[in-house]
């Protein structure tokens, strides 16, 4: 008898092991990060414990999660960026959810009226510069898209391949809204071959530019490359000793940037629809999205959310950014980097 | 007592046929079917109407062709060299040529551009000798380049299978040759080259291969205007999403390689000379030429391998932060989720890539031992398709196929050793089935006589037979393992990350002192494959030691 009373305690004290649900998983790209006492936080005021399974590349994420929409990897996802938003859209994989904290989150990052995502992240692909070599007495930095194609500017820019980089295609959204398809006009395709003359060099990503060619962050030999608008406070903040300015910027060509902005989204088919929802809420709240910057160098869409120092000394956030409409890019995105591909590289 | 060859057979089919073919299989045909459930054929139509896929695939197939016979015409003077002298170091000189198998292409990029790139070692050197204005030598984005990372890669390969297998050989032949009056240039054409055939051979095909699906060599040293098939099946897969085409590209290249491989099987069964007499004993050269020989094949090893490793080290101490940036490694000051301490990522590097060997061996051992026994030639052809495979389609098969229980996998960490094992599974039975065939069944039957069962034949006579190449196959399955990337890319990861990934996540943000830690990280990479090296060959003698 005693023993049985033994057994029946033990399996009482087994039981919460099992009766306990599986942790909320976080479906995300390689590169996802955020401060681990921010995510401890979450699990200490929800009791939610959350699981992150990390994907390739942003875009590689996107086609990974469609690929398995009828047999989800999670119940969240992070990292869907404007660029590619409307192929998740298309293929239904997100459950609309509209949080109360979009309420104070500027109307221009909302992309999709349904709430199928939420913006939680966003940052600008910009021209940088090496400050040693546009320095005090060196010449002076383009200021428009066009200086590009001058001949002083020959042989200064390096870009990466829109067709396997983010960035890359970003900044060739960025001349296509600047100089737009017109066949009348001075368009994007004549400004790419007048770039391709000018002799911009092409590089398959945006590590082969930055770490390859770009000679502000490298031995190499291009002092303009494609990156982004926190790469610079990036460069002080990776620095020992810290510099006393950084040695990069951004330049003021404002035509040159292109708006990237993250989104979340809850996955069609979650079981764990309210712990998902407070995932959500928990990245636009004021804690993740401070953490933010510095754990991704991006910035964040919650206007009431304080910038470190190092960004508010050192990061750019260009008025008006180029951007195209989603759908836009959906539509036209592989007939762009064709043309592209034929006017630059062949 | 006869071996049960249709049980032992059981477990590498099973392997193969659940962790490569039915993934592939269940990938291919969602991406051949079209949304109303018929049969969709557009993306072959697609690539037989354009003449761009057609100088794609022309492009693939003769800079493989030519990147396999640059590699076989540098490594067969290494392997005389080998296998005729003693010299010093020869054992560490070997294990280092085998190092650059397991170092990402971005670092090797960094290595070569401090080497050849226009402020490079080479052109800065010649610049100040004659007293130049501009860069004399321009690799950059060439395929001259992508040609010399190509032999950088693959030298090992033929080096160690040629070495191994030749060891075994009897030096009489040669002697005989030698002795009936035969030159320098009749001893390599009509006594070397065809005895030395089936290793030739087989390195020969595990290096086209390898070549023919050059994706990042082709991609970050040619730049972004050369493409192969394998860069087109990524581009289709990852940028435009346009599966049919990708999956159809797929079926092209595993189908020609898989025609190869067939018509190869089938030579290499032909040119396999049975072994006679004793093994080659290396000596000290003795000679003024075969000194002068000797030290020419090793300076060149030691420029053409060495010197980008060299230059990578060097530039991981010359980097901002220097010395520090191994410590860095080992800091986590934003406390960020994302840090892995170095020694975690080694442990699970170490870990995958001893499973990955473990597997390798013991599945290409079985494997090797059928093909021999059985002449199941398409066994052995259908080994080598993971190496045809391009990853991320292997990586979308792995996701869509092993999602339900009992094969709930693709979220994971068991399935990164299971994918390493699939590519180092050729090297070992690429290496070890030569060995077997080399062996004549006069001494089995010999062994048998004198009362050995089958696992006897095997113990005394066939294994220390193949050891060295048993060895060869061990080394690359682990370097393979240990630097390998692409395939876990696409694989849903938990925490689990290996070296190569944190090399690769520190690359991908701006900022000096990520760029060191990421050099520091490649230069840990080198250390532990060399160590491993060392352990492995020291596993080998002692094994041999108990026969």
């Amino acid at each position: 008898m005693n023993r049985l009373v033994l057994v029946i305690v033990l399996l009482l004290a087994v039981l919460p092991v099992y009766a306990q649900q599986d942790p909320l998983t976080l479906v995300t790209y390689d590169s996802f990060s955020v401060s681990e006492d921010v995510l401890a936080a979450f699990t200490d005021q929800t009791g939610i414990e959350v699981e992150i399974v990390r994907l390739a590349d942003a875009g590689a994420m996107v086609n990974q999660v469609i690929l398995t929409k009828n047999n989800p990897l999670g119940d969240v996802l992070y990292g869907i960026d404007n660029t590619f938003l409307s192929r998740g859209l298309n293929a239904g994989i997100f459950e609309p959810y509209e949080s109360s904290a979009l309420a104070d989150v500027p109307e221009a990052f909302v992309l999709d009226p349904d709430f199928n995502v939420t913006p939680v992240a966003y940052g600008d692909v910009c021209l940088n510069y090496d400050a040693a070599y546009f320095g005090a007495d060196g010449p002076p930095l383009p200021t428009s898209l066009v200086d590009l194609t001058e001949p002083e500017f020959e042989g200064t820019l390096v870009v990466e391949n829109p067709a396997a980089s983010s960035p890359g295609l970003a900044f060739l959204l960025a001349t296509i809204a600047a100089f737009g398809e017109a066949p009348d006009t001075y368009n994007w395709q004549e400004y790419w071959a007048d770039l391709a003359a000018n002799d911009v060099l092409v590089v398959e990503g945006w590590t082969e530019a930055y770490y390859g060619e770009f000679s502000g962050a490298s031995d190499g030999e291009r002092p303009l490359v494609v990156s982004y608008a926190s790469s610079p406070p990036a460069e002080v903040y990776f620095a020992d000793p810290t510099p006393e300015t950084a040695p990069t910027g951004v330049t003021l060509a404002e035509e040159a940037c292109f708006r990237q902005i993250e989104f979340a989204g809850i996955l069609t088919g979650t079981d764990q629809r309210a712990e998902a929802e407070a995932f959500i809420d928990f990245m636009l709240g004021l804690e993740f999205q401070e953490d933010l910057p510095l754990q991704m160098f991006v910035f964040p869409v919650s206007p009431d959310a304080e910038l470190p120092d190092v960004f508010v000394e050192y990061a750019v956030i260009p008025e008006n950014p180029a951007s195209i409409a989603p759908d836009l890019i959906e539509e036209k995105r592989e007939e762009w980097i064709q043309t592209w591909t034929e006017i630059v590289l062949r | 007592m006869r071996v049960p060859w249709r049980t032992l057979a059981v477990v590498p089919v099973a392997f193969l046929g659940i962790f490569f073919v039915y993934p592939l299989v269940v990938v291919l045909a969602q991406s051949l079917t079209d949304p109303a459930g018929g049969l969709d054929l557009s993306g072959f139509a697609e690539i037989v109407t354009s003449a761009y896929y057609r100088e794609t695939l022309w492009f693939t197939t003769w800079q493989a062709v030519l990147s396999t016979v640059l590699t076989v015409a540098a490594a067969l003077p290494a392997a005389v060299v080998f296998v005729r002298f003693k010299f010093p170091g020869k054992s560490l000189l070997m294990a280092l040529a085998t190092l650059p198998f397991v170092l990402p292409t971005v670092v090797v990029a960094a290595a070569f551009d401090a080497l050849l790139g226009d402020s490079g070692l080479l052109n800065s050197g010649l610049m100040a000798v004659f007293g130049l204005e501009s860069a004399p030598v321009q690799l950059e984005r060439t395929l001259t380049l992508v040609l010399i990372a190509h032999v950088f890669y693959n030298f090992a390969v033929v080096l160690r299978m040629i070495v191994s297998y030749w060891s075994n050989q009897s030096p009489q032949i040669e002697e005989a040759a030698r002795s009936l009056g035969a030159g320098r240039w009749q001893l390599w054409t009509r006594v070397r080259l065809p005895m030395l055939a089936p290793a030739i051979s087989a390195a020969s095909v595990l290096v086209f291969i390898f070549t023919f699906t050059s994706f990042g060599v082709v991609l970050i040293l040619g730049g972004p205007r050369y493409s192969t098939l394998e860069v087109e099946i990524y581009r289709q897969a990852l940028s435009i999403f346009d599966l049919p085409v990708a999956a159809a590209l797929s079926l092209v290249q595993i189908g020609l390689m898989f025609a190869m491989l067939l018509m190869y099987s089938r030579l290499q069964r032909r040119i396999t000379v049975p072994l006679r007499g004793e093994a080659y004993v290396s000596r000290v050269p003795h000679s003024w030429r075969a000194k002068l020989g000797a030290l020419a094949v090793i300076v060149t090893m030691i420029v053409l391998l060495l010197a980008p490793l060299a230059a990578l080290i060097v530039r991981s101490l010359t980097t901002a932060g220097g010395l520090d940036n191994f410590t860095r490694l080992a800091q986590n000051p934003r406390g960020s989720i994302l840090f892995v301490p170095p020694l975690t990522a080694v442990g699970n590097s170490l870990v995958f890539a001893s499973v990955a060997t473990v597997l390798a061996v013991g599945l290409g051992l079985i494997t090797a031992a059928l093909v021999n026994a059985r002449r199941w030639r398409w066994l052995d052809a259908l080994f080598m398709l993971p190496l045809a495979t391009s990853a991320v389609t292997l990586g979308f098969g792995y996701l869509i196929a092993m999602g339900n229980p009992p094969l709930n996998l693709r979220s994971s960490a068991v399935l990164i050793p299971l994918a390493h094992t699939l590519v180092a599974l050729p090297f070992v039975v690429r290496a070890v089935l030569p060995a077997l065939q080399l062996i004549p069944n006069n001494v089995t039957d010999a062994a048998r006589a004198l009362g050995e069962g089958p696992a006897g034949v095997w113990r005394r006579v066939r294994l220390p037979i193949i050891g060295r190449a048993l060895v060869v196959g061990a080394s690359f399955s682990f370097t393979v393992s240990l630097g390998e990337f692409g395939a876990s890319l696409f694989i849903a990861r938990p925490d689990t990350p290996t070296i190569p990934v944190v090399i690769f996540r520190l690359l991908g943000q701006p900022g000096a002192a990520n760029y060191g830690q990421a050099l520091a990280m490649s230069v840990i990479l080198l250390v532990v494959c060399g160590a491993a090296f060392a352990i492995i060959e020291r596993l080998r003698i002692s094994v041999a030691g108990v026969f």
